[in-house]
């Protein structure tokens, strides 16, 4: 489905965003106040914050260096030369009058990320550029009938404005772009992609065409702070202007806001209304000059980026795509599961890797821990097993130690006492009982104790293997050795 | 003993002939008599005498220092911790500053005593200390029944130190606001190169061409007070890192051999004949102390000023919105709503000199007007900065007067804005090209007023300065100060 059909015929999206992540660092971008979220109002505010008379900006380098970081991490060309600028408006909450940003000389120019797309091939989304820039503190205007509060803890933080070339076509492009670039800036530790808490914001620039026609008028969507409004905005853009185009109207380039209870975008303000932010050169900051071999040293520290995660986790773990990709998708459950992998690297051979052992484990985390947090509203972060533990379980299921039935019971106990699994399976004597003679006399006992249901069974009653094959259990406590029990059983009752 | 230079105030406090507080009494005395001259927005009595009870305490256990109880006047654009600091503005008449300026911290920390602050012009924007909130300074060698003008816009500091209220000063140059009204005053006024002396805590004007300096009684006085304040500050990413020699140890040395280079595009239409022949008695003077003079051109020179009055604005339209009666400061009495609130506010706060170059700034920023106008001024500023660097080629230093005549009396000064600032032609080349510059009293004119000539040096070659400078000073037609009651 590359175009929308209307009536009078094919339509074409086309989408760019402007991403705001807040890089993470524990000072703002020129002053040394803190950037810690949630304390109380005003309270991390520093004299150049504040704008008072006679401050001057000071670069923080740690934010330079997560800027760097990014556009490695995001395949952009670092640019050892690059400039601030002051774009010039009022605001109450803006105190310089002006924020310090990135014009016409970014620290970082290109870039791309790669998303997946519906047909399972991957698409890349070019990048323009990506600058720096202080953030603006929070006017609150519901306190008080006549007047508004100011915040100036968020002014001056640093942000990454991330710009993309108009690239997608789809509110799902647009929504996989965001997952994927949210999970690269997670990876990387530069951004925490908490759009909660505001710490990445996306401007949306939609328009529509006909498809082999130039762009169309494009509209621009402020500062949508959830995926999900995100799409739910370009839905109703494109409709919005699919209809006017399509009634012989004219789309007007224009700023428009996001209401996301009514679900509808509205004007914000007009091409006429548009500002003019008259940009400059900050006199207060030299020219930013990076050395190359700062910029190699950061190199080296990228770590392994979701992508090429995902494809190794398939190619020498053997995962499926499905658990590779929800593993990978969250930095801190790919963490989990590759300590959880290494937890009995002392048992198995360190160069070979076991891809039963593997694939058994995805499949824990993802099915059984993952239900247990569910039930618990936790995070991964959260979890009350350890990896190493739930490594050790599953070991313990792999080696045939306990069953996978026992196993539950098991990683219940661990999130309830926090015990290691093998100490839990020896006090509660839970081990699997995989000795023929032990299963065979559970069997014949059980067997003997419905001679009945053996003779019906014999006359074609299939069903009644079950219900033998639990009374068996039953006498061993659940833990025979299933595929054992059900051998021997079958034997037994072809005697 | 108020009369007596810096150093030679210094010697006296040394050599416990009076002692600070004696001094400090003695200026706060002569303030208040001179109240008419208006030199100061704000005086601190009581905070000066306390320092200069623990400066006598310290030179007293020979713990002295560099300034130990010298009393100081400061420009009212550097920030002082709690003392009010206004810019000479309305839109700050009642801001006590949290934190201390780099420079004055300097200062206080070598042992000066501040007695107060200084008058100026509003937001440094003037060059005849008339656009301030506080009202106009009057130059000390005003005669009586006709008042002149200190010059500015540090015309409060220039007029204290000439009015002999205090020691010496501090003060700022963005275009020439320390060089000619030291030169309207007969003082010396040292602007040093850009990045010398560190921006944090100035309030600022332009930030790319503001730097802090002195205006003293002698040169020897301004190589103490520089050395002071000199120095890299990482709060300021403009500042320079370049080591600071002893400048003192450069009174008195010879500038046998040196080249002086006389620009001949400062020669300019309707200077005065008095200021002509100041220049000339500048060039025998330096050729009878060993100096070859050598014309050198300065090509650009012509479109400094303008060049000057587009980027100084263009900065200040930026610099100046943070008053916008928000956080601090004047805010309107009355206000429908945030945007009625900042337009009352600037309206009311800023004066119309400060309200011209808001004006010229945010149009010659505008879409459409960038190019030409502020996107031109950089590219003329590089070739004036070429000009400099090429004659600098050729010549250790360059000599033509300061302003292009002596000071005016109120009344008659020009009444258009642009005929104002031509008082700037000479000076504001220093600052676009970054150079250090100082005027030095040279003569006076047939009005019996000062007139100064200016050196202008290399970059961070504040040395040559004061060695050319006391060259001149030794040398000069010009009565002692000591004539001003």
């Amino acid at each position: 489905m590359k175009y929308l059909q209307t009536a009078t015929g094919e339509w074409e999206v086309v989408i760019g965003l402007e991403v705001h992540a807040q890089v993470i660092s524990n000072a703002k971008l020129f002053s040394d106040a803190s950037t810690k979220f949630g304390v109380a109002p005003n309270e991390n505010v520093s004299f150049v914050d504040a704008a008072l008379p006679g401050v001057l900006p000071t670069i923080n380098s740690f934010c330079i260096d997560q800027t760097i970081k990014t556009g490695i991490g995001l395949n952009g060309t670092i640019n050892l030369v690059s400039h601030f600028d002051r774009k010039n408006y009022f605001y109450a909450d803006l105190p310089q009058g002006y924020q310090i940003s990135q014009y016409d000389n970014p620290i970082i120019s290109n870039g791309y990320v790669e998303i997946e797309t519906e047909d399972g091939g991957y698409k890349k989304i070019n990048l323009e550029r990506i600058h720096l820039e202080q953030d603006a503190g929070k006017s609150i205007h519901d306190q008080h009938p006549t007047q508004s509060y100011i915040d100036l803890n968020r002014c001056g933080i640093g942000l990454m404005e991330i710009v993309t070339k108009p690239d997608m076509r789809n509110a799902a492009e647009v929504s996989a772009f965001l997952h994927q670039l949210r999970s690269i800036l997670r990876y990387l530790k530069t951004c925490d992609g908490n759009m909660d808490e505001g710490s990445m914001r996306a401007d949306v620039n939609v328009s529509v065409h006909r498809p082999e026609t130039p762009y169309g008028t494009r509209v621009e969507i402020k500062n949508v702070n959830s995926i999900k409004f995100i799409v739910s905005a370009i839905d109703f853009e494109v409709n919005r202007q699919i209809e006017i185009l399509d009634s012989g109207g004219v789309i007007d380039q224009e700023t428009r806001l996001f209401d996301a209870a009514s679900g509808k975008t509205f004007v914000m303000r007009s091409k006429e209304d548009a500002q003019d932010y008259r940009y400059f050169p900050e006199p207060d900051l030299p020219p930013l000059r990076l050395q190359q071999s700062r910029i190699d040293a950061i190199r080296a520290t990228i770590p392994e980026l979701p992508r090429a995660k995902v494809q190794r986790f398939q190619r020498e773990l053997g995962l499926s795509f499905y658990d590779a990709t929800t593993i990978v998708a969250e930095v801190e459950i790919a963490d989990f599961y590759e300590k959880a992998l290494v937890a009995n690297s002392n048992d198995i051979n360190p160069d070979a890797v076991d891809e039963d052992f593997a694939k058994l484990l995805a499949n824990w985390l993802v099915v059984e821990l993952f239900s247990l947090l569910n039930r618990n509203g936790n995070s991964i972060s959260e979890s009350k097993v350890s990896a190493e533990n739930l490594g050790e379980l599953v070991m313990l299921i792999k080696t045939d130690v306990i069953s996978g039935k026992i196993a539950k019971d098991v990683l219940t106990i661990i999130w309830e006492t926090g015990k290691n699994p093998a100490t839990i399976v020896e006090e509660q004597g839970l081990r699997q009982i995989t000795s023929v003679e032990a299963i065979e006399s559970a069997l014949r006992e059980a067997l003997s104790e419905h001679i009945d249901k053996v003779a019906e069974y014999k006359n074609g009653k299939d069903k009644l293997f079950g219900f033998f094959v639990g009374q068996a259990m039953k006498k061993t406590e659940g833990k025979a050795n299933p595929q054992m029990l059900n051998d021997i059983l079958k034997k037994l009752l072809s005697e | 003993m108020y009369k007596l230079s810096l150093s030679d105030t210094k010697k006296a406090l040394l050599t416990r002939k009076f002692s600070s507080v004696e001094l400090t009494q003695c200026f706060l005395n002569r303030i208040e008599k001179h109240e008419y001259l208006n030199a100061f927005i704000t005086v601190c009595a009581d905070k000066a005498l306390e320092a200069a009870r623990q400066s006598d305490q310290k030179i007293s256990t020979n713990s002295a220092g560099e300034l130990e109880g010298i009393p100081l006047a400061v420009k009212d654009l550097f920030m002082t911790k709690g003392i009010r600091t206004t810019a000479g503005s309305k839109m700050l008449y009642n801001f006590i500053p949290p934190y201390e300026s780099t420079v004055t911290e300097k200062l206080l920390n070598a042992g000066a005593v501040f007695l107060g602050k200084t008058n100026m012009d509003e937001f440094a924007m003037g060059s005849a200390n008339i656009t301030s909130h506080y009202g106009p300074v009057i130059n000390p060698w005003s005669k009586k029944g006709l008042k002149l003008v200190p010059g500015g816009s540090s015309g409060g500091s220039a007029a204290a130190v000439a009015g002999h209220l205090c020691v010496a000063a501090t003060a700022s140059d963005t275009g020439g606001s320390i060089r000619q009204p030291a030169s309207f005053c007969g003082l010396v006024g040292l602007k040093p190169t850009y990045g010398r002396c560190s921006r944090y805590g100035m309030v600022a004007f332009a930030s790319s061409l503001d730097q802090a300096g002195a205006i003293t009684k002698t040169v020897r006085d301004a190589a103490i007070f520089l050395k002071v304040i000199f120095g890299y500050d990482s709060r300021d990413s403009t500042s320079a890192q370049e080591s600071v020699v002893d400048l003192e140890s450069f009174v008195g040395q010879s500038v046998n051999g040196m080249k002086i280079g006389i620009p001949r595009e400062y020669s300019i239409d309707g200077m005065s004949v008095d200021v002509t022949n100041a220049w000339q008695l500048g060039m025998d003077i330096m050729r009878s102390a060993g100096a070859e003079i050598v014309d050198v051109s300065l090509p650009h020179t012509k479109y400094a000023l303008p060049t000057y009055y587009i980027i100084s604005p263009a900065e200040a339209s930026a610099n100046l919105a943070r008053y916008d009666g928000v956080r601090y400061g004047f805010r309107t009495e009355d206000a429908k709503s945030l945007d009625d609130m900042y337009k009352k506010t600037r309206q009311e706060g800023f004066g119309t000199e400060v309200k011209r170059r808001i004006l010229v700034g945010t149009y010659v920023l505008s879409a459409g007007y960038y190019d030409a106008y502020y996107r031109k001024a950089l590219q003329v500023r590089q070739l004036i900065k070429k000009d400099f660097a090429e004659a600098f080629e050729r010549v250790d230093m360059l000599l033509m007067p300061t302003t292009p005549h002596s000071a005016f009396a109120f009344g008659e000064e020009p009444d258009d804005p642009v005929s104002m600032y031509l008082n700037d032609i000479f000076t504001v080349t220093a600052n676009m090209a970054e150079l250090p510059g100082i005027s030095i009293p040279i003569c006076l004119d047939k009005f019996h007023r000062p007139l100064g000539l200016q050196l202008m040096a290399p970059k961070f070659r504040e040395d040559l300065l004061i060695q050319g400078g006391h060259i001149l000073e030794q040398n000069a037609d010009f009565p002692a100060l000591e004539e001003i009651a």
